[in-house]
């Protein structure tokens, strides 16, 4: 794979190029936009609920902003990946190149835009009073985690997406319910301890969570966690990356 | 068989296509016309039985009606399909030049798109960065360069498109319909150009539904009919063959 992206690697550079322009419609304001967006829904989060969990969570705009960063790329890489292959037919119809370079390009576009918002994160967190600590570090752990979850659920989808049009519909409803689970802007503490465990169901949870405890409690997560991180991308990954086998040649009937 | 001297051998290929109520159905109406029994898709062969050898220098036309498969065996040459059942062997690389318009992104500019072209076709920034002027030289498009290519006409599209194509040094090279683009006077210019690549003894392979440039170009063919190969050989005899075929119709 790797002799292959290397073989293919002006054309990533140009999908990659042509993807962040066509994103940011080529303006500086483009891509402010696309880092408002979240910013937005931090504040509209934090003048909503500060009145019902703010009082007892500490660091409660770190903590909100933990939850919106780590979702809203979740949200974006997905949603952005789910077109890949309906966008780019006309492109992998007619040449021979490996399907998945149109995924991982949009990805690459998506993780640009999470890094640049990563910063202001960063930012947030010196004003919220928090202090900056080397187990900070140890943030690349689920960023890379998350970064391979949503290539695998991006490539599960452009699969679906080639079927199922309507698929980008039951989607939004998705992401809007596994938002209200992800515990972005409320405290689990309130659950009894086993109903508190049933949150690790959700792989966004668990990333938000591993942020939250390096970044507000300044401690290292347990071993699960971590386990847990890295098991969640992996099935996530290879599940996408069997759909691609076994479809390949299938898609070209579709589109 | 000896593999030696042949750059493209097929063996026996069938390509199986599905067609039906499968293309743009969500997955709502898919599990209603599922329980309603409403769901109907047919196998097909695009393809069927396809069997012919081509060596070095060898100029191949593919003719036949709409929907004879031709375009389905081009895609499996181009390696961008694999097919069903039946052999392929292809020695060398390929570029396949397969309806040339399509592929482009209209809110990129021109030169964006150049880039982009070429980077599909499988070649190197740097001989991008060597060829760029002439390839918008060649499409006479110097004034178009940073402007979206949707702005431009089919004509330049398919002019810019083919600029580009033809810089391929392959040892394959598949056409799809391209010596139709533009105006007259680039069409001679298009031609002479790819009379130039053919020239330096390069297997092509070519479709076309006009038989009198296959008679002109080509010294093999291949005639295709619902997916099942008619004739392969003498373009002269085939093309007349063709040609009473088609007078009866």
């Amino acid at each position: 794979m790797i002799r292959k992206l290397k073989k293919h690697q002006f054309l990533f550079e140009e999908l990659v190029k042509r993807d962040f322009k066509k994103k940011y419609k080529r303006t500086v304001l483009g891509i402010l936009w696309s880092l408002l967006s979240p910013l937005m829904t931090l504040l509209v989060m934090r003048i909503v609920f500060t009145q019902f969990f703010g009082r007892t969570t500490n660091h409660y705009t770190t903590y909100l902003f933990c939850g919106t960063l780590i979702f809203s790329y979740f949200s974006d890489a997905t949603n952005q990946g789910m077109s890949s292959l309906v966008d780019n037919a006309g492109i992998f119809t007619k040449v021979n190149v490996p399907k998945y370079l149109f995924l991982l390009s949009k990805n690459v576009s998506s993780l640009i835009n999470f890094g640049l918002t990563f910063l202001i994160f960063l930012v947030f967190c010196l004003l919220d009073g928090i202090t900056f600590h080397w187990r900070f570090i140890l943030l690349f752990y689920p960023i890379m985690c998350l970064v391979v979850f949503n290539i695998g659920v991006g490539s599960i989808l452009s699969a679906l997406y080639v079927f199922f049009k309507d698929i980008q519909y039951l989607y939004s409803i998705f992401t809007l319910m596994l938002m209200y689970m992800s515990a972005i802007f409320y405290n689990i503490d309130a659950y009894e301890p086993h109903a508190q465990k049933l949150f690790l169901l959700n792989p966004i949870y668990v990333y938000i969570s591993y942020f939250r405890t390096i970044v507000i409690k300044q401690a290292i997560p347990d071993l699960t966690i971590h386990i847990l991180a890295f098991a969640y991308a992996a099935v996530a990954l290879l599940a996408g990356a069997r759909m691609y086998k076994k479809y390949n040649q299938r898609f070209l009937y579709y589109l | 068989m000896e593999y030696n001297n042949k750059t493209v051998v097929l063996e026996n290929v069938s390509v199986r296509y599905i067609v039906g109520d499968f293309k743009n159905i969500g997955l709502k109406e898919y599990v209603v016309r599922k329980l309603t029994r409403n769901y109907h898709v047919k196998e097909f062969w695009a393809v069927d039985g396809v069997s012919f050898s081509l060596e070095k220098g060898d100029m191949l036309g593919i003719i036949g009606s709409n929907g004879a498969g031709k375009s389905t065996l081009l895609k499996v040459i181009a390696q961008i399909m694999n097919p069903t059942k039946g052999k392929v062997i292809v020695n060398g690389n390929v570029a396949a030049l397969l309806e040339l318009a399509s592929g482009f992104d209209g809110d990129l500019t021109v030169r964006e798109n150049t880039y982009l072209r070429g980077a599909m076709l499988g070649y190197t920034r740097k001989f991008m960065d060597e060829m760029y002027d002439s390839i918008i030289e060649f499409a006479e498009l110097q004034e178009f360069q940073d402007r979206p290519f949707k702005q431009l006409s089919s004509g330049m599209k398919s002019r810019l498109a083919f600029s580009i194509a033809s810089l391929v040094n392959p040892d394959i090279l598949i056409l799809d319909e391209v010596l139709a683009v533009g105006d007259v006077a680039f069409r001679k210019k298009s031609e002479a150009k790819m009379l130039e690549i053919i020239g330096r003894g390069v297997t092509t392979i070519l479709v076309s539904h006009s038989l009198q440039q296959i008679r002109q170009l080509c010294n093999k063919v291949l005639w295709l009919e619902r997916g099942k190969q008619m004739e392969f050989g003498d373009p002269k005899t085939i093309c007349d063959k063709y040609e009473a075929y088609l007078n009866k119709k």
